[in-house]
């Protein structure tokens, strides 16, 4: 395996740092929201999480094309690794709005339209992992991954739209939520600059581990490939 | 001046709200470089395998 590049450890500096002013925003610089109290905090990293989740969604859906329009297998790889890290984030984004919603909903979990579309798309990726365990052609194993993220990814825009469109208790961040949302709040700027900077931070780490991820993939399939070479 | 209210004390749900965002990163990037670390030694035994044939 090539040795790990000079930007790659570079990258990881850079995340690390982002992430240490990320949080230091989160706990130090950002206010505590008036109704709420310091739970609203969680809102920060939990929307950070959400976005990972639904940009690596996007991203396996990108490169699943690719691979279909091109047959080459650094997109497939490429693809699982997206998928395993949305995966990761997605679920913390779900558990950490379900702490969120215990002393503000008063109920840790609610079959509201954005809880029941987000566990539906955590079921469809995680199936698409098992599903993937399932298959030895290493290249049939490709084609149906890429497929599966094509469709899979259908899942995604039904859950960002599902606030904005049914009746929700779910607050809405970005543009008119339902009246009803239990939980809403007015950001001031300093809650502002806390929560596009985290978005930003979670952002470069999506890609440091995507490139670390990648770079086990590649691993994986030389490591298969004599495997399969040899029997 | 008697209706103003400080916010509640939900500090604890912040906390385990964190702990469990921190946790579960850090048992994801573990894995990560655990996988790896395993990856290379298996294609390590591979490669030797192979050379001996």
């Amino acid at each position: 395996m090539e040795s790990k590049p000079r930007f790659l450890s570079v990258l990881d500096s850079i995340t690390g740092i982002l992430f240490v002013i990320a949080t230091y925003m989160v706990f130090f610089y950002a206010p505590v929201e008036a109704v709420m109290g310091k739970v609203q905090k969680v809102f920060y990293f939990h929307v950070a999480a959400a976005w990972v989740g639904m940009l690596g969604f996007m991203v396996a859906a990108i490169v699943g094309g690719i691979y279909l329009f091109k047959n080459d297998r650094k997109w497939d790889i490429v693809g699982l690794a997206a998928v395993e890290i949305s995966l990761v984030f997605f679920f913390i984004a779900i558990v950490a709005g379900s702490i969120w919603a215990r002393p503000i909903w008063n109920t840790w979990w609610t079959w509201d339209p954005r809880l029941t579309t987000a566990s539906i798309v955590e079921l469809i990726y995680a199936a698409y992992l098992m599903l993937r365990q399932g298959i030895e052609d290493p290249d049939r194993r490709a084609r149906f991954g890429a497929v599966y993220a094509l469709l899979g990814f259908l899942s995604v825009p039904m859950t960002f739209i599902s606030i904005r469109l049914l009746r929700t208790i779910h607050p809405t961040v970005v543009g008119g939520g339902d009246p009803g949302a239990e939980g809403s709040f007015s950001m001031t700027t300093p809650m502002k600059q806390t929560f596009f900077f985290s978005l930003f931070t979670f952002s470069v780490l999506f890609a440091d581990l995507l490139w670390h991820r990648v770079r086990m993939g590649k691993l994986a399939a030389k490591i298969e490939h004599l495997r399969l070479r040899a029997l | 001046m008697f209706f103003l209210q400080s916010p509640p004390d939900t500090s604890a749900y912040m906390i385990a709200g964190y702990v469990m965002i921190f946790g579960v990163m850090a048992i994801y990037i573990t894995s990560i470089f655990t996988r790896t670390r395993n990856l290379k030694r298996d294609l390590e035994i591979l490669s030797e395998v192979e050379d001996q044939q």
